[in-house]
């Protein structure tokens, strides 16, 4: 029985997960421990806890609203690279889309005054556009996917900072706030917000997260479209003999990841939450969160949910720890051993098959051995 | 026109010590997404080596030492990419990338915590090495020619030597063509692999802590290296794996990132009026463009990326 269960793919995937987790934290709690022993329990404890942290009810609800409001973003980003992933493509370019996605939509709507709809349309088009260079550079000219992508990570960080320069005070580095300049491009909050005791940041952006994970679910496993992407992700030269035409469906997954990391963009700065900082020097790390939660989720689009939802948790409960002794960074370390460790998965799971056909085999050996003793015994 | 000419230089000489590194580790069959990180653990060993030494050190030691401390850490930083792409067949994309997030995440603790505990209210991710760093200056009549300079060209020279000239590197080179073939003549592979690893992690510390104590007079650590163990790897595939080619890539990548930080010294370009940030940019550009120029006929390592399996056909 528990040897069955063992065997499910899924539950391996959480199995493995979970390892993956548990390990990231001890060697988080080490690291703690290393730069100051007495308050590293503490402290490792509240990044796990995060919004559990406070005693009030409301406050938690409030606080579990705002990791939240970060985890939907956060999902999008890691559909984005999970998507591209089934077809064999590493977009590690999706924090750039994320971040041209960002721009698009905080330009519309300082900008140009548009209303929040055709804002997020507009970043996730962005996106889907900028996806498409990577896609077409690796189709047509054979570029490495990952090189391209961080190259156009920095390009669209500087081309960002230098567009949204024009939608801000010119004493702050920060854009204008949507509630001053913008009101119109807000995400609606359907009453959401009155769940989260009020928290004004809760949006529809989280439902429509959610939705867009299935629907990606849906697409990769349910379509004769996406079982073409990932036919491509198996084998590209299988699909094109095949007649799939390989190089338009390597353009497409990455238009499609794209824009969803361009979504992801509109679903962080159209809360208002967070204002652009034009000085930025370096890339924002949500795309590469994604990155993380895309793995640990076991590129699965409904686990990516639950794994969002643990990285942000986590990256959240990072600025609980004692300030005066550590720093927030503890928790990207963390999420970054995640990632690393990630890429032991497919041992672990050889590993786990290898051990429980070996012990089917010395079942079978033993039964048919007995079974042989029996028919001596008749001789 | 000669700061330009300096920083070209500078640069040029950091992506060609990275670069190197990079080609190294896929001669010998494995990718190393990981530059980023291992640059940044490479310089935060300099700095901190450059931290620890006693005021009045020789200028001597100080470049020795330094650039020890560097070469060390980046070799023990680099191991995490060899345990998991040699001996686990991890997907050595995903190990790259986290091991860039670790480097810059690692770093910053590391540095904020040992500002914290020397002084509580200190919460910066900033090495105090001005002192140090005079050590590596040589000031010839406006031009400030480093040591490192001196030490890239005498690295690409050797490079050179022992990947063509020496019995090791034509053998590493078997690894990442056809590992099955070198393995069936009595080669390691697993070891040359580790070698490969091993020298890429050595290279890209190098090139770390020149690119922290290049013109930035203080680094902040959380600000990684922006990019530039990925513009090693463009100038790698530009130079198609032959360090002399590579030489010339990175002068002509370190040009246009020279040009961002001094194009304000030039009038003309000034009087253009183009905002910085298309200054900040135009590496990043050019070397998009390069590439889908130069990728179309891959000469890259034949077996690069693909975890060695002895039973394997």
């Amino acid at each position: 029985m528990m040897k069955k269960i063992l065997k499910n793919e899924a539950v391996q995937s959480l199995l493995t997960s979970l390892i993956c987790i548990l390990i990231g934290m001890l060697v988080g709690y080490i690291v703690l421990l290393l730069i100051e022993p007495s308050g590293a329990a503490e402290s490792i404890i509240a990044v796990a806890k995060n919004f559990f942290g406070y005693s009030r009810a409301n406050m938690r609800l409030k606080h579990l609203g705002t990791t939240l409001v970060k985890t939907a973003p956060l999902i999008m980003c890691s559909l984005s690279v999970l998507f591209s992933y089934k077809v064999g493509l590493f977009n590690i370019g999706a924090a750039g889309q994320y971040v041209m996605g960002a721009c698009a939509c905080i330009y519309a709507a300082l900008g140009w005054d548009w209303s929040w709809l055709p804002c997020m349309i507009f970043a996730g088009a962005v996106g889907a556009a900028y996806g498409m260079i990577v896609g077409a550079l690796k189709a047509y000219f054979n570029v490495n996917e990952v090189i391209s992508g961080i190259m156009l990570n920095w390009i669209g960080l500087y081309f960002t900072n230098m567009v949204l320069v024009n939608v801000k005070d010119a004493s702050s580095a920060y854009t204008y706030t949507f509630k001053a300049a913008g009101k119109d491009a807000i995400l609606p909050s359907l009453g959401l917000d009155a769940i989260f005791s009020g928290n004004q940041y809760v949006s529809i952006a989280i439902p429509l997260s959610i939705i867009f994970a299935i629907l990606v679910w849906v697409v990769l496993n349910k379509t004769k479209f996406g079982f073409e992407l990932k036919a491509t992700g198996y084998n590209k030269h299988a699909a094109k003999y095949c007649g799939m035409a390989e190089k338009r469906n390597i353009i497409v997954s990455l238009a499609i990841s794209g824009a969803l990391a361009g979504l992801a963009g509109s679903f962080l700065y159209q809360t208002d939450i967070e204002q652009w900082q034009v000085t930025l020097s370096s890339v924002p790390g949500m795309g590469f969160n994604g990155i993380a939660a895309a793995f640990l989720g076991g590129l699965n689009p409904i686990g990516a949910i639950f794994s969002s939802f643990f990285i942000q948790h986590i990256t959240e409960g990072g600025s609980h720890v004692d300030l005066t002794i550590y720093c927030s960074q503890i928790s990207e370390l963390i999420s970054s051993l995640i990632i690393y460790l990630c890429g032991f998965v497919g041992f672990l799971k050889m590993a786990m098959n290898t051990a429980l056909a070996k012990s089917d085999e010395k079942k079978l050996a033993k039964e048919s051995a007995k079974t042989e003793e029996e028919k001596g015994g008749d001789k | 026109m000669v700061l330009l000419l300096q920083y070209t230089i500078l640069f040029a000489c950091i992506l060609t010590l990275v670069a190197l590194g990079g080609c190294f580790a896929e001669h010998s069959g494995v990718i190393n997404l990981g530059l980023e990180g291992i640059m940044v653990m490479g310089a935060l060993g300099g700095a901190l080596m450059m931290r620890a030494l006693p005021n009045g050190t020789s200028a001597f030691v100080v470049v020795v030492a330094t650039i020890v401390a560097a070469l060390v850490v980046g070799m023990l930083y680099s191991a995490l990419l060899g345990v998991a792409a040699i001996h686990f067949k991890a997907d050595q994309t995903i190990v790259g990338t986290a091991m860039n997030m670790l480097g810059t995440a690692a770093a910053t603790v590391i540095v904020k915590s040992i500002n914290t505990i020397n002084n509580p209210d200190d919460h910066s991710s900033i090495v105090q090495y001005i002192e140090e760093k005079k050590a590596f200056i040589v000031n010839i009549g406006g031009f400030e020619f480093s040591w490192f300079m001196l030490v890239a060209v005498i690295v690409l020279i050797v490079s050179y030597v022992v990947l063509y000239k020496t019995r090791f590197g034509l053998r590493l080179m078997a690894c990442g063509e056809h590992p099955q073939a070198a393995d069936s003549v009595g080669i390691n592979v697993y070891k040359m692999r580790w070698a490969g690893v091993l020298i890429s992690g050595l290279l890209g510390g190098l090139g770390g802590i020149m690119y922290i104590t290049a013109g930035v007079s203080e680094w902040k650590f959380e600000y990684g290296v922006a990019g530039f163990g990925f513009l090693s790897l463009a100038v790698m595939i530009f130079g198609k794996w032959k360090p002399q080619n590579i030489a010339l890539a990175a002068v002509l990548f370190g040009f246009f990132r020279a040009l961002s930080n001094v194009y304000f010294g030039f009038d003309f370009l000034v009087n253009l009026n183009i905002p910085s940030g298309v200054y900040n940019m135009l590496p990043y550009v050019v070397s998009l463009i390069v590439l889908a120029f130069t990728s179309k006929h891959s000469s890259a390592p034949k077996a690069e990326g693909i975890p060695y399996d002895k039973g394997a056909r």
